[in-house]
């Protein structure tokens, strides 16, 4: 039971998914879950939520968490054990592999979902104390071109603008972003502004999402070309008038070079659209809007990012702002959206491998400044390996102990097989986790440290738009939980390093990390939060969210930087960069496809919190992978079918989509389903290694990859109260239900299969349909007390029933007899056929019902919303009602 | 003038014939019936009711006497037929009147199969066939104490069985067969069946060939011994082992008798003047101990007494067990075997079950157990032939089912 703390009622807090940072209140119930509301006082989000963030309360349970360390035993088990014993485990393990290897054995993998405090001591340990610079952090498969972009661009990790300029602008361009999915919250404001101010979108991705589905114009352009495209933009640009040749002449360097590249690259409009495989009027008409919309906000994320090419396409688009001098100014500016809620803050203390501390690299004056600070004795004086590389030599056994924090890397990380199979390998691995199970758990750690989780963390994080708020807790940590950076200051004391990490609670090192930034900084670093570094712990407590800098004197922080110049190179200059030719991994005989990998609105990363919500479960099932028509139909492919995605690293099976908004000869399947929500839904096996030689992110978006159908001749689900094992060879997503679990399948076993594993099952008392002929079998087996407690439904292939209409049983108590009756009918007694999918996460309206309510007239959302309260939420939902209102007939 | 429609036998094909009649050919015919039990026509599939003391012999009655008056009908019950003089054209009654026919009915139904067993003559031995029988098994189930056994394990045992043990008295039912209503239902749903009926309080023994009744000096019934030594004790034996058409009438006149009374597709005998319907007839080879077919039979020789074209194909047979709580239907091929492909519903706990028989696409027949609602959709598809195989997954949860996910 998580207990509520002793404190006020409601706490202010911030959501833990996207880089959006919202605020929210949360109020523990006082039965370990809590209610959870926007806060409106919050200036990312001011008082909205999406469906995820508004299901947070659903997933604050202990069921799933680990309560206490386990260290392996002699006996190769892991067990119970003290966090003394766990630390001591740890230190030993650090320093053997230090004295046997050197500093370079040892590697850390954070997580953009670590707080700053956390992620500061764990860098501050391995950087500065044990040597080794091997420490990088998921967000290297995030947002690590960004980084790399807006350096060379910038000569600093700095997101110009502010959130407010998304509803100031008159032109949003949104570059590899499907934000109605992924960044709601943010597209909610972006909606506000078109509806206040007939703001337009433009939206650049190969695939038409349902952000583009919701756009003024829509470029689905081939994957990896979009620095084609921004080329072509600079060269219309640099003769139109929106050229600012004042900007360019007093702020920035380069511009000839870059723009004498674009013309040769993509000298117009025609030449442009045939590079990026688009028609040469929509290519037009983005350039003529552009040009002519001074308000212009561009603003990218994972399909700029992970590319081979993510660094240049990031530079490319700056060059169009540097160009026209839309730069820090109200309602304009390029604009990085954050995957992960503190990669931000990350980035801040060095989380990168490629990166000190306080935005500092590893030239000799920042690790001689660094060392100073610390008062290090052993510091890491070169660049790590990055996430993709460390794992690899990991897999060459150069790296011995690692230590993962907060992340899956097993499911999350490209060519996942070969990640598991290097974590195996090593001397140490030390997992501090705040659930018990995931795929990574499964790679055999020495240790597991039980992390505190979401509502029990305090700390900062910092969101997209360079903006510091506290992470509060409102729930008191359960079992032996410890937050990371204890268990981090611990080991440190063990290893001798005591008086470096002797910090009392978050705010000492909130303190130490904001006099770090400022520290010799006198404005050469962007990152400044020294008016901070003597914050009182009062002060800490009641922090209000604000955007650095903040230096000394400045502690109401900074909207937006760069509208006069200042960056942060040597001759505080922006520097244009012309993308270079780039060889991208190109689709071959052998793998003809390009898979594209993603998320999707509901999850959240490998679902080990979204996972828990049955709201969030029931949006889409089970992993899938989105295929055009026209590749679909040479392969006998159909809706539903199951899809074996193979590439050269591995394979996945999926249920086909048909989407006719997928770009022919590219595949798009969903990142979040992991081994333990699925049998063969990883995705993060078959993505090539290959990064952006720049940043170290993974080009996880163009994986040459083929497609074929897989014979599953029988397919259904089961429902079941309890967990449980699903047969062997069988392929299985599992989504979490109000009051248990449901598992989609697909394979080989048929009725005869199914009832024997019922039977094994053991039920005390069953219902059953056999019709052995056509492949139909399903049981529903009730407890002793008469609830349901288990069902089974398979039918042959492409006949799958679905479960809406069940599954409400399983929070029940008791089953009736009519109810008794028509279970095994696919339906509720009294309750018409089934209600479809969700739709509206946030107040859990099925699709049936929001068609049901169109037909009975309401016109539009706003109709939909009024009657059903759908989409007036989080509004993720919207494109989809206005998909389902086009689609829907009325009856006349 | 009308014409003179004599009917001999006052049950339910009778009435039913009535029925049919008076709505197609008011005054086309006099009709007469001719009844050789002293009641009007009653409903003899209630008399396992009437026994269990659910309803009174009066509930059971089909139709008021005012009903048959209105209608013109003539009724002569209580005094049977002794023989038809074809060639005069009358039916000649017990008390020797003569009542002369332009167009003759035959509806005397049949008679309880009687063992040839020792002891069947000893006081306390009954049938179960007859509101006669009914009273005498009532009268003997008021003795506190009494104790039955029931020969036969098919319907009419069965409703004989269970009515006896709602009635109090203490009831065992043998059975020759390793399982109950062994011609209608398949192993699963007799199973079901005798759970149910040994909830109601009978004692079931299958595979149980009686030996002889036992009897005492009195001449009366002690109990029934089987051939494998058992002796169950009773004090009434009812025996209850199915019924053989009754064509006695019929043989003496001379018409055409195999097991009943033959008759064609126009229901009519060797004789072009009599006709015979429900248990008495064999149609096509088959005599129906059942009522359904007795009706549909019933409304066909209406429509040909009114003058209209029509003709009996013969009937699907479907069979409802009256026990009340423990509904059994089962209708058509309900043997399965070659060809046939099999859809079951089992829900122990409910105590549901349903197996459907489909053969080339269509539904071949069906064994209902504990919710028979559907008896009726079912037999319906059965003899419409109605392609079942887009409906084939919700079948077995019948007609709103089906409609539901249509």
């Amino acid at each position: 039971m998580n207990a509520p703390l002793a404190s006020p009622p409601s706490v202010k807090t911030t959501c833990p998914y996207c880089g959006v940072g919202c605020g929210v209140k949360a109020t523990p119930d006082g039965r370990g879950g809590a209610l959870v509301e926007g806060d409106a006082a919050h200036p990312a989000n001011l008082g909205r939520l999406c469906s995820k963030g508004a299901a947070l309360g659903e997933t604050v349970g202990l069921d799933t968490r680990l309560l206490h360390p386990l260290v392996r035993g002699a006996d190769g088990a892991l067990a119970r054990a003290s966090w003394d014993t766990a630390l001591d485990r740890i230190a030993d393990g650090l320093k053997a592999v230090r004295n046997a290897h050197g500093p370079g054995g040892i590697a850390f993998y954070l997580s953009g979902q670590l707080l700053t405090e956390d992620y500061y001591a764990a860098n501050k340990l391995a950087k500065g104390f044990l040597g080794t610079a091997h420490v990088d952090t998921n967000s290297r498969l995030c947002m690590s071109s960004s980084v790399a972009g807006h350096k060379r661009g910038f000569g600093s990790d700095t997101v110009p603008g502010s959130y407010e300029d998304l509803e100031a602008a008159d032109l949003i361009v949104l570059v590899g972003s499907n934000t109605a999915w992924c960044h709601p919250v943010l597209f909610r404001r972006m909606e506000a502004a078109r509806k206040a101010r007939g703001t337009k979108f433009i939206v650049i991705d190969p695939r038409r999402t349902e952000t583009a589905a919701e756009a003024d114009l829509h470029l689905p352009l081939a994957q990896g070309t979009d620095a084609l495209l921004f080329s072509g933009l600079l060269a219309h640009l640099a003769q139109s008038p929106a050229f600012d040749a004042a900007y360019v002449r007093d702020h920035t360097t380069g511009f000839d070079a870059a723009l004498a590249h674009a013309r040769a690259v993509a000298p117009d409009a025609e030449a442009t659209a045939r590079a990026c495989g688009l028609d040469v009027e929509d290519v037009a008409r983005f350039f003529a809007l552009f040009a002519d919309t001074a308000r212009t906000v561009t603003c990218y994320s994972q399909g700029v990012n992970q590319s081979v090419a993510g660094t240049d396409k990031v530079n490319a688009i700056l060059n169009c702002h540097f160009a026209t001098g839309r730069m820090g100014r109200e309602g304009m500016g390029p604009f990085s959206l954050t995957g992960q809620p503190n990669a931000m803050g990350g980035r801040e203390v060095g989380g990168l491998a490629n990166q000190l501390a306080a935005h500092m690299g590893f030239s000799p004056a920042e690790v001689d400044r660094v060392r100073r600070f610390w008062d290090a004795p052993h510091m890491a004086t070169r660049e790590g390996h990055k996430a993709v590389d460390l794992f690899a030599a990991i897999g060459r056994g150069e790296i011995k102990a690692l230590w993962v924090m907060g992340t899956n890397p097993a499911v999350s990380l490209p060519e996942a097989d070969g990640v598991r199979a290097a974590l195996k390998g090593l001397d140490l691995f030390v997992l501090s986790e705040n659930v018990a199970v995931n795929d990574t758990a499964q790679c055999h750690p020495h240790v597991m440290l039980p992390a505190a989780a979401w509502g029990e963390k305090d700390g900062t994080v910092t969101n997209s738009e360079r903006r510091i708020s506290r992470q509060r807790p409102f729930l008191a940590p359960p079992g032996a939980v410890k937050p990371n950076w204890w268990a981090l200051a611990q080991v440190a004391a063990r290893l001798g390093f005591g008086n470096a990490f002797a910090w009392r609670g978050p705010a000492d090192i909130f303190r130490e990390h904001a006099a770090l930034s400022g520290f010799e900084n006198a404005r050469t670093r962007d990152f400044d939060i020294s008016a901070f570094a003597d914050l009182s712990d009062a002060a800490y407590q009641d922090f209000a969210p604000v955007q650095w800098p903040a230096p000394r004197g400045r502690p109401q922080g900074t909207q937006r930087l760069f509208a006069e110049g200042g960056y942060f190179t040597a001759d505080r200059r922006a520097r244009f960069v012309a993308p270079a030719e780039v060889q991208a991994a190109q689709a071959n005989d052998a793998f003809p496809i390009l898979l594209n990998t993603g998320r999707i609105r509901d999850q959240w990363h490998t679902m080990t919190r979204t996972g828990l919500s049955p709201r969030l479960g029931s949006h889409i099932l089970a992993p899938f992978v989105a295929v055009h028509p026209d590749d679909a139909a040479p392969l006998d492919l159909v809706d539903g079918a199951l899809a074996r995605v193979s590439s050269a690293h591995g394979a996945a099976l999926l249920e086909v989509r048909i989407d006719a908004g997928q770009r022919r000869g590219t595949l798009f399947a969903p990142i979040h389903w992991s081994g333990a929500t699925s049998s063969h839904g990883r995705v993060g096996p078959l993505v090539h290694p290959v990064t952006d030689p720049l940043s170290g992110q993974p080009d996880s978006k163009a994986t040459p990859a083929t497609l074929a159908p897989h014979a599953a001749p029988f397919e259904g689900f089961v429902l079941s109260r309890r967990p449980l094992q699903m047969p062997q060879g069988l392929w299985w997503a599992r989504a979490a239900l109000e009051g248990g679990f449901g598992w989609r399948m697909a394979g080989s076993l048929g009725p005869d299969d199914w009832a024997q594993w019922v039977k094994a099952e053991g039920p005390a008392d069953v219902a059953e349909l056999v019709d052995g002929p056509s492949g139909l079998y399903r049981a529903a087996a009730f407890d002793g007390d008469g609830r349901l407690d288990f069902a089974v439904f398979v039918g042959t292939a492409g006949r799958r029933v679905a479960w809406d209409a069940l599954k409400g049983l399983l929070g029940e108590d008791t089953v009736s007899a009519a109810d008794r009756r028509s279970l095994l009918a696919g339906r509720r007694a009294g309750a018409a056929a089934a209600c479809g999918p969700l739709v509206c996460a946030c107040f859990g309206v099925p699709r049936d019902a929001i068609t049901g309510a169109i037909r009975a007239g309401a016109h539009d959302a706003a109709m939909v919303g009024e009657k059903l309260k759908a989409g007036t939420n989080c509004g993720s939902c919207l494109p989809e009602i206005r998909r389902l209102l086009a689609e829907t007939t009325v009856p006349a | 003038m009308s014409e003179p429609l004599l009917i001999i036998g006052n049950g339910m094909a009778a009435a039913k014939l009535c029925e049919e009649l008076s709505q197609r050919a008011l005054g086309r015919h006099a009709v007469a019936v001719i009844g050789a039990e002293p009641h009007l026509a009653y409903n003899r599939v209630l008399l396992s009711e009437v026994l269990a003391g659910h309803m009174t012999a009066a509930d059971a009655q089909m139709k008021p006497a005012s009903w048959w008056r209105d209608r013109g009908v003539t009724l002569q019950y209580g005094t049977p037929a002794a023989a038809i003089d074809r060639a005069s054209r009358a039916v000649v009654l017990a008390d020797g009147r003569r009542l002369p026919y332009a167009r003759l009915v035959l509806a005397t139904g049949s008679h309880p199969i009687r063992l040839p067993l020792k002891g069947m003559d000893l006081d306390g031995v009954h049938t179960f066939r007859d509101l006669k029988d009914v009273e005498a098994l009532l009268a003997a189930a008021a003795v506190p104490g009494t104790r039955a056994v029931v020969i036969g394990g098919g319907l009419l045992g069965l409703e004989a069985a269970v009515g006896l043990a709602g009635a109090g008295v203490k009831t065992s039912l043998v059975h020759l067969m390793d399982r109950l209503m062994e011609r209608q239902l398949d192993p699963a749903a007799a199973g079901f069946l005798r759970r149910a009926v040994e909830a109601k309080g009978v004692e079931v023994l299958l595979q149980a060939a009686s030996d002889a009744i036992e009897g005492d000096e009195q001449g009366r019934v002690t109990g029934l011994r089987l051939k494998d030594g058992r002796v169950v004790e009773a004090d009434l034996v009812v025996v209850a082992c199915g019924v053989i058409p009754n064509a006695d009438l019929a043989r003496a006149a001379g018409l055409e008798v195999k097991r009943g009374i033959v008759v064609d597709d126009t229901l009519a005998t060797s004789d072009p003047a009599i006709c015979a319907l429900g248990e008495c007839a064999e149609h096509r080879g088959i005599a129906y101990g059942l009522v359904a077919p007795a009706y549909e039979q019933a409304r066909v020789l209406a429509r040909r007494l009114a003058g209209e074209e029509a003709r009996y194909d013969g009937s699907v047979v479907a069979t409802n067990l009256k026990v009340s709580g423990v509904p059994v239907f089962s209708a058509g091929d309900v043997t399965g075997g070659a060809g046939t492909e099999d859809i079951v519903l089992t829900d122990r706990g409910l105590g549901v079950y349903r197996r459907l028989i489909v053969k080339d696409g269509l539904l071949a027949g069906a064994v209902l157990f504990g919710d028979t609602a559907d008896g009726l959709f079912y037999l319906d598809l059965i003899t419409q032939r109605t392609p079942i195989t887009a409906m084939r997954a919700d079948l077995a949860f019948g007609r709103d089912a089906i409609a539901a996910a249509a």
